[in-house]
């Protein structure tokens, strides 16, 4: 969806928080256009912290953050939208609007405080379902659709959104395991299609399956840790995690073989003792 | 097209009950005779004119105006709140009303006053209860934050409400006071829809422009906010405008409750939640509606019965059968 130059976002030794108290210190990371960065870390490391940040609801205690070299806080909400769209982890609405109109809404910020969209919005907004592979979804409700579904109409509505960036929020937490392998291919064709993408996720395989690098949030630091292959080491992911993780490459039987991760569990549970 | 489908029904069942409700009150009109007036033609009762101009018509336009404004005031606070159980007091407009129309009738003023003091307090109440919310609400849910203070606010003028009853004259003021907090339109005037309907439409076109933006609005302020809303402006054009719509037609009808809450609600049955449908049917129903149960209030009794208990007589078991309705499916 977007087109021309690619843009770079960059934050540089900047400390994050609420009222002068840094959650996140000396947070490194860049992110460039058709570039995916998965973002790991534990519960309650800094994550909607650094989102909140990254989406201009909290300013940067100190340090830069800067887009295409512009610093962030120089962007009014309504620029920074064109930017960096959203894909929230949880997402409720009390009204049952249809998905064709919940994926409208993406193109809030192409139209002006009294504007209606168009006939050009409503075409992109049903390009971005049909890119998604979601088309049959148009006139259901949002409300009554599954969890699976959900994700990808917000996937779908920040589509339409055409920002250069865009974060989301574990998008395939809560999803069953089919739906999830759809989310994360499905945002890794996103990365062909020059969006840089940050993604927070607590499958260390997902970044194995799709991620260009890694960003690793922990103990209040933000470090970019390079490409999936070489950061994702059983120490690293045992720092992170703080439990036993193995890391295998699987066979290359057709597909290319890739790395995937499994914790030890440790015990004398039921096959334990065999 | 279903959308214009659905004004064009309410239209028609709106005219149709102004027509009707023309010929019913103390003096019985025929609809032949309402068809002779309005087309001039001949057989004409010599007082029909009268009635019709200097009585019944500026009834029941205000009755449709009052009803349509409470509505889409209602309409427009569930749309900001997210909430369909939010109705247009929520931020304190009521109470603020009825304490500023009863200091005005406590102190003897004139029917000009009382309604200008009616309109300011309603609106005072709304301005604390943003400021308070204001001073509070630093990085936390503010919309909570603000609902909160609307109680506040409520209660406290409420209170004071309470104490301008408790010292007010029990033969003169007091009942006046009391039937000014039920409800009524029996004491309208053209002027006074000359000041009120033009304050109503002021109010109501930055409503209609910022509906679409007001849709956005339903997952949240963060996420509308992340769509490129301005999320402050949108919350300031919605209390300003619906806070001024329900506290002009206050002042001059008294408080009526329900109309707000129930008629977006039922309205909302029959468009959807796209506000740029729900806003115009929520008004015309309620003008509707409003029209219905005025009817009823000068027409049932020998005496006027206030309209703020038909409201809530006819309002509880609808809103009962309604949230029946709706837990069998979403809103």
């Amino acid at each position: 969806m977007v087109n021309g130059s690619s843009s770079t976002l960059k934050m540089t030794g900047a400390s994050l928080g609420y009222n002068g108290h840094a959650i996140v210190r000396d947070a490194d990371l860049v992110i460039r256009s058709g570039e995916i960065i998965c973002l790991l870390g534990q519960n309650g490391a800094g994550k909607t912290t650094l989102f909140r940040t990254l989406l201009g609801l909290v300013r940067p205690i100190q340090g830069g953050i800067t887009i295409d070299g512009r610093d962030l806080t120089r962007f009014s909400p309504r620029e920074l939208a064109r930017y960096i769209s959203w894909v929230p982890q949880s997402h409720s609405t009390p009204f049952p609007y249809k998905v064709s109109e919940v994926v409208l809404f993406g193109r809030s910020v192409h139209l002006g405080m009294f504007a209606s969209p168009g006939q050009r919005d409503r075409q992109i907004a049903s390009e971005c379902l049909e890119l998604l592979g979601i088309g049959h979804l148009a006139g259901r409700s949002f409300t009554e659709l599954s969890g699976g579904e959900r994700q990808m109409v917000m996937i779908a509505r920040a589509l339409a959104q055409e920002a250069r960036f865009m974060i989301l929020d574990e998008p395939a937490s809560n999803l069953d395991f089919g739906n999830q392998v759809r989310v994360v291919q499905k945002i890794r064709d996103l990365g062909m299609r020059s969006i840089g993408i940050l993604m927070a996720t607590h499958h260390p395989d997902h970044a194995f399956m799709m991620a260009s690098g890694v960003a690793v949030l922990e103990g209040g630091r933000l470090v970019q840790a390079g490409s999936p292959d070489g950061a994702l080491t059983p120490e690293m992911l045992k720092r992170i995690y703080g439990v036993e993780v193995q890391v295998f490459d699987t066979p290359p039987n057709g597909h290319v073989g890739r790395k995937v991760c499994a914790p030890v569990v440790h015990g004398h549970g039921m096959y334990g003792n065999l | 097209m279903k959308g214009i489908s659905i004004i064009l029904l309410c239209l028609g069942v709106l005219a149709t009950g102004l027509l009707l409700s023309l010929g019913i009150g103390r003096y019985p009109v025929s609809p032949a005779q309402i068809l002779a007036w309005i087309t001039g033609g001949s057989g004409l009762d010599g007082n029909v004119p009268l009635v019709m101009l200097q009585i019944r018509m500026p009834r029941l336009v205000a009755a449709v105006a009052v009803g349509g404004a409470l509505a889409l005031s209602g309409a427009s606070y569930q749309g900001l709140f997210r909430n369909p159980m939010v109705s247009p007091d929520i931020l304190g407009v009521s109470s603020g009303s009825g304490f500023g129309a009863a200091l005005a009738i406590l102190l003897s003023l004139p029917a000009a006053t009382v309604q200008l003091m009616s309109f300011a307090g309603g609106i005072t109440a709304v301005l604390v209860a943003v400021s308070i919310s204001k001073y509070i609400g630093k990085g936390r849910d503010s919309v909570l934050v603000l609902v909160l203070s609307g109680i506040v606010v409520s209660s406290l003028f409420g209170a004071l409400l309470s104490m301008l009853k408790y010292i007010a004259d029990p033969l003169d003021k007091l009942p006046a006071i009391t039937f000014w907090l039920l409800g009524s339109l029996v004491d309208i005037r053209p002027m006074d829809l000359a000041v009120v309907l033009p304050v109503v439409i002021i109010a109501t076109i930055p409503l209609a422009l910022v509906s679409w933006k007001l849709n956005v609005m339903s997952f949240g302020e963060e996420e509308a906010r992340s769509l490129g809303v301005p999320t402050g402006v949108m919350r300031a054009v919605i209390i300003v405008c619906a806070t001024m719509v329900s506290a002009s037609v206050i002042s001059v009808c008294g408080i009526i409750g329900w109309i707000g809450l129930v008629v977006p609600h039922i309205a909302r049955f029959l468009t959807g939640p796209d506000h740029r449908l729900l806003f115009p049917v929520s008004f015309l129903f309620g003008g509707t509606f409003m029209l219905a149960v005025d009817t009823i209030a000068r027409s049932a009794a020998s005496v006027e019965i206030p309209l703020g208990i038909i409201t809530a007589v006819a309002g509880a078991p609808f809103f009962i059968w309604i949230m029946k309705q709706s837990s069998q499916k979403s809103w």
